[in-house]
């Protein structure tokens, strides 16, 4: 299941052309990472709970990066006045 | 035992002398560049008489020879505990000999400089470079290893390069300077050969080793035969090549006449004394070689020397550029000396030739240089090289005339002038030796006296020519190295060689052999005076004669052709052959390859820059993938 979580958010971030929605499609990566260490945990190791310790991790580290992607977005709204992907495309040849 | 370590200071303080004038001597007055120069040669002239004092007489001689030693001697180079490269200063017999003729000569030269080079461009230059030239003869003189040699070998060739081209304006003296280079170096090409297999074979470098007759290099050093000669001998041929194209032997003579492109008192020094004799000396030094274990080689040195002598002297005869008869007559006394080296065996009278050729160096030097300094005050008067603008010279430069006049007499070997001495002990060498030898000698030193007297007598006789402006006698500094190397020639004679050089250090006796003696007094004056009657006064009789040999005087006018044979060969053959498909390989495939490498490189690039688009999809999609592919193959190949 975590798999199929996974490839979603993969086809929403290709797909989808709000950053804001590109957003949501990298948590949703992430909450599926998560939602697979922990399957893993409960199944190879009962007894330890590594998998959960890192789970924790992964929560607060994409709690922080979202915030700092909601801090680029706005950067970007002020610069090009849009929220469009196909928009932000100056670094090129 | 007396200490020698400040001889290592005699090749230094010049070139001392070559870093304060070549870096700040624009900066100096010109007055004192000169006397900056000439100071510093005057020390080690003065030097270097105190080494040859202390050498021959104070020193103790054991077993009555004299001894080497090794004033000085650091490791300059090493690659691993035998095969190390020397500096040092080696004193015997004939390199303090070499150290006499060296520092007076130069110091003769310099302080004629002062003089001949006044108010010139570029004066501080001259003498930048002439004491360049001092340090590095010096350092080849007193080399106590074959590489420390050729190091300086080299050093010398640059240094007459720079004073041979000095007038670098001028296209025919840069020409000249890099064809002496040029062709010194080709030679040179051949003595680093011969350096090379003689120290694999005897594996040292050190002249002191490989020249001990009873040491390695020469009782056990012949290697394999090749080709019918051993190793030693081809390394010796090799060596000699070398010799050959410093010291102007035929076939690399080509270099020395067109070297009279150089201010007057460059020829005195290098092509005249010094440089050409660094050729004799190599041979001089290597001689217990060349004598035990090579003595095919040496047959090669008699000959090449036999045959640049008579070459040397016919051409003489023709020429009309009194410097070039003075470079022509500077080839072939040192073939009289190379002969002399040839027919010379080793130890005692056997070593005849051996002491005569050094002998005659020495006296060539004083004589040949008096006579380059007396044409350079003769082209000062008169502004011009030819013998056909000149005549009469003898009631404006008296004291050039005299000076003249005596190094002619000793050239021609008239007693009791030096060069009748030192010529009589090469004939004699040459007469127990190969009396055909011996005759074509004593022939060349015939015409010798001919061709010195023609240029005698056309300068300072014959037409009484007018002058343009009144030839004026040359200042006090031109004249008084004249008087002084006058002195030299006429009393040198008296040294005894006999006992102070020879093949092996032991003194021996000579007397003056009468059935040599008289027949090359006898050619000299016949030579005189068939001068006399041909140049004394104007006469069609030279015209006649040249009419009459005319065929051997076209081609000896034109220096038979050589200079055109190898103007061919390099042209013709060896550029259109050689050269140019090498040359356009390198441009057209091996640079092809690097811009075509640099071209691919940009079309490429240009091509797929697009992938750079600046959409974030995109870039994320080929990561994914990229990504997955290499699960994929991770999974797979787990296997």
């Amino acid at each position: 299941m975590s798999t199929l979580m996974f490839f979603i958010g993969v086809y929403g971030f290709l797909t989808r052309r709000n950053l804001i929605t590109i957003l949501m499609s990298v948590e949703l990566i992430l909450n599926s990472v998560n939602i697979n260490f922990l399957a893993f945990n409960r199944y190879l190791f009962p007894h330890k709970l590594d998998g959960m310790f890192f789970s924790l991790f992964i929560i607060a580290v994409a709690a922080a990066e979202a915030a700092v992607a909601i801090a680029i977005i706005i950067n970007i709204y002020r610069r090009f006045s849009t929220i469009n992907v196909e928009d932000v495309n100056e670094m090129k040849y | 035992m007396i200490n020698f370590a400040y001889t290592v200071w005699i090749p230094l303080i010049p070139f001392l002398m070559f870093i304060i004038l070549g870096l700040g001597g624009h900066k100096l007055k010109p007055k004192l560049s000169g006397l900056l120069g000439t100071t510093g040669l005057g020390i080690i002239t003065i030097l270097s008489y105190i080494t040859a004092y202390k050498y021959f007489f104070a020193t103790p001689k054991i077993d009555e020879t004299f001894r080497t030693l090794l004033a000085f001697n650091t490791t300059w180079l090493r690659f691993t505990d035998e095969l190390h490269i020397d500096m040092g200063v080696l004193l015997d017999p004939i390199s303090v000999m070499m150290l006499i003729v060296v520092t007076t000569v130069s110091f003769m030269v310099h302080i004629y400089s002062i003089g001949y080079m006044h108010g010139q461009k570029g004066y501080e230059r001259f003498f930048a470079f002439l004491s360049l030239f001092t340090f590095s003869m010096l350092g080849l003189v007193v080399a106590t290893n074959i590489f420390q040699m050729y190091i300086f070998w080299e050093l010398v060739g640059i240094s007459s390069f720079l004073l041979i081209g000095f007038y670098y304006t001028k296209p025919s003296a840069v020409a000249a300077s890099k064809k002496a280079f040029i062709v010194t170096r080709f030679a040179d090409m051949g003595f680093l050969i011969g350096i090379l297999i003689l120290s694999f074979n005897t594996k040292t470098f050190d002249f002191i080793s490989l020249t001990d007759p009873n040491g390695l290099a020469i009782t056990k050093g012949s290697g394999v035969a090749f080709m019918g000669l051993s190793v030693m001998t081809w390394s010796m041929i090799f060596v000699f090549m070398g010799g050959v194209g410093k010291s102007a032997m035929f076939p690399f003579h080509i270099w020395l006449p067109d070297a009279m492109e150089g201010p007057t008192p460059v020829s005195a020094l290098i092509h005249a004394a010094t440089m050409v004799v660094a050729g004799v000396y190599l041979v001089a030094r290597m001689f217990p070689i060349y004598a035990f274990s090579t003595p095919a080689a040496l047959e090669i040195v008699t000959y090449v020397g036999a045959f640049s002598s008579l070459f040397a002297a016919i051409i003489a005869c023709t020429q009309t550029d009194i410097k070039r008869v003075l470079a022509y007559s500077t080839m072939s006394q040192i073939g009289y000396m190379m002969l002399a080296l040839g027919v010379s065996g080793y130890g005692g009278h056997e070593g005849l030739g051996f002491m005569a050729s050094m002998f005659h160096l020495f006296t060539h030097a004083l004589f040949k240089s008096l006579l380059f300094l007396g044409a350079g005050a003769i082209i000062h008067a008169v502004h011009s090289n030819y013998m056909t603008d000149m005549g009469g010279l003898r009631k404006y430069l008296p004291i050039t005339h005299i000076t003249f006049l005596v190094a002619c007499l000793t050239i021609a070997g008239i007693p009791p002038f030096s060069g009748f001495f030192s010529k009589d002990e090469i004939l004699a060498a040459a007469f127990h030796h190969n009396k055909l030898l011996f005759a074509v000698e004593w022939a060349v030193a015939g015409l010798t006296a001919f061709y010195m007297f023609r240029l005698y007598f056309s300068i300072f006789w014959g037409k009484d020519t007018q002058y343009h402006h009144t030839p004026k006698e040359a200042p006090y500094t031109m004249t008084i190295p004249l008087i002084i190397l006058a002195t030299g020639s006429l009393f040198s004679g008296f040294i005894p060689f006999n006992e102070l050089i020879t093949s092996n250090g032991k003194p021996f006796e000579t007397e003056i052999e009468w059935i040599v003696a008289i027949p090359s007094v006898i050619i000299g004056i016949f030579g005189i005076a068939v001068a006399w009657v041909m140049y004394r006064k104007t006469t069609d009789l030279p015209a006649r004669a040249a009419s009459f040999f005319n065929f051997l005087y076209k081609w000896a006018y034109n220096k038979f052709y050589i200079d055109e044979l190898y103007i061919f060969i390099t042209k013709k053959i060896i550029f259109r052959y050689i050269a140019s498909p090498v040359a356009w390989f390198d441009r057209h495939i091996i640079d092809g390859t690097m811009n075509s490498i640099a071209t691919v490189t940009q079309v490429v690039s240009f091509r797929i820059r697009k992938f750079q688009s600046g959409q974030l999809q995109k870039y994320a999609f080929v990561f994914i993938s990229g990504a997955l592919l290499l699960v994929i193959l991770l999974i797979y190949l787990w296997r």
